[in-house]
């Protein structure tokens, strides 16, 4: 991967504790799966940035190679990948997901 | 659009120890899949690991043939669990 582009999305992750890649906007999510996340980070009180991928090609293609996950959306807490809609949904009805949150965002 | 026999054929083939593999077809669009693969190779990763392991082996036809695959992966313990 190019290194400017590493760079970048490395800089996006370590701005914003919990990072959704995603089809359309926290308002306007483009996609149900993406709507889905949103849906489940609300409920776990989760204080998230998103960023749409259907207006930034070079981070559409990025994404997917830097997480070696070929579709959208993709969440990351504090840096890591943690899943696509599947994985973060499963989470959540586990109750995995609100501890990795808290922790994130120091309330644990 | 792709035949689910082919994406069933290239997870077998880059996952020679999978014990199971259904795919299905979820739209009747051939692009829309459901797969549940069940290898013991998956015991000991997480679970983007083993999605990351199944993405691997299909490779190029998730880059456009396949537009969803919603993915279940289980160790053959955590699947004779499921299916108790």
């Amino acid at each position: 991967m190019d290194e400017q582009l590493r760079q970048r999305i490395e800089g996006i992750l370590g701005t914003h504790k919990i990072v959704l890649f995603m089809k359309g906007t926290k308002s306007f999510p483009q996609c149900g799966f993406s709507a889905t996340v949103v849906e489940v980070l609300k409920r776990v009180n989760a204080d998230f940035h998103t960023v749409n991928i259907l207006q930034d090609a070079e981070l559409r293609q990025g994404m997917k190679d830097y997480a070696s996950w070929p579709t959208f959306p993709q969440l990351y807490v504090d840096g890591r990948f943690v899943g696509g809609c599947d994985i973060v949904r499963d989470m959540f009805e586990g109750g995995e997901l609100q501890p990795i949150v808290d922790k994130a965002l120091g309330r644990a | 659009m792709v035949e689910p026999e082919t994406v069933e054929q290239r997870i077998r083939s880059a996952m020679p120890d999978v014990e199971v593999v259904r795919i299905e077809d979820l739209t009747g669009t051939k692009d829309h899949y459901q797969a549940v693969v069940v290898s013991p190779s998956f015991e000991g990763m997480t679970r983007v690991e083993q999605h990351q392991a199944v993405y691997r082996a299909l490779g190029e036809l998730m880059a456009g043939p396949v537009h969803a695959l919603a993915l279940q992966t289980y160790t053959p313990e955590a699947w004779k669990k499921k299916n108790g």
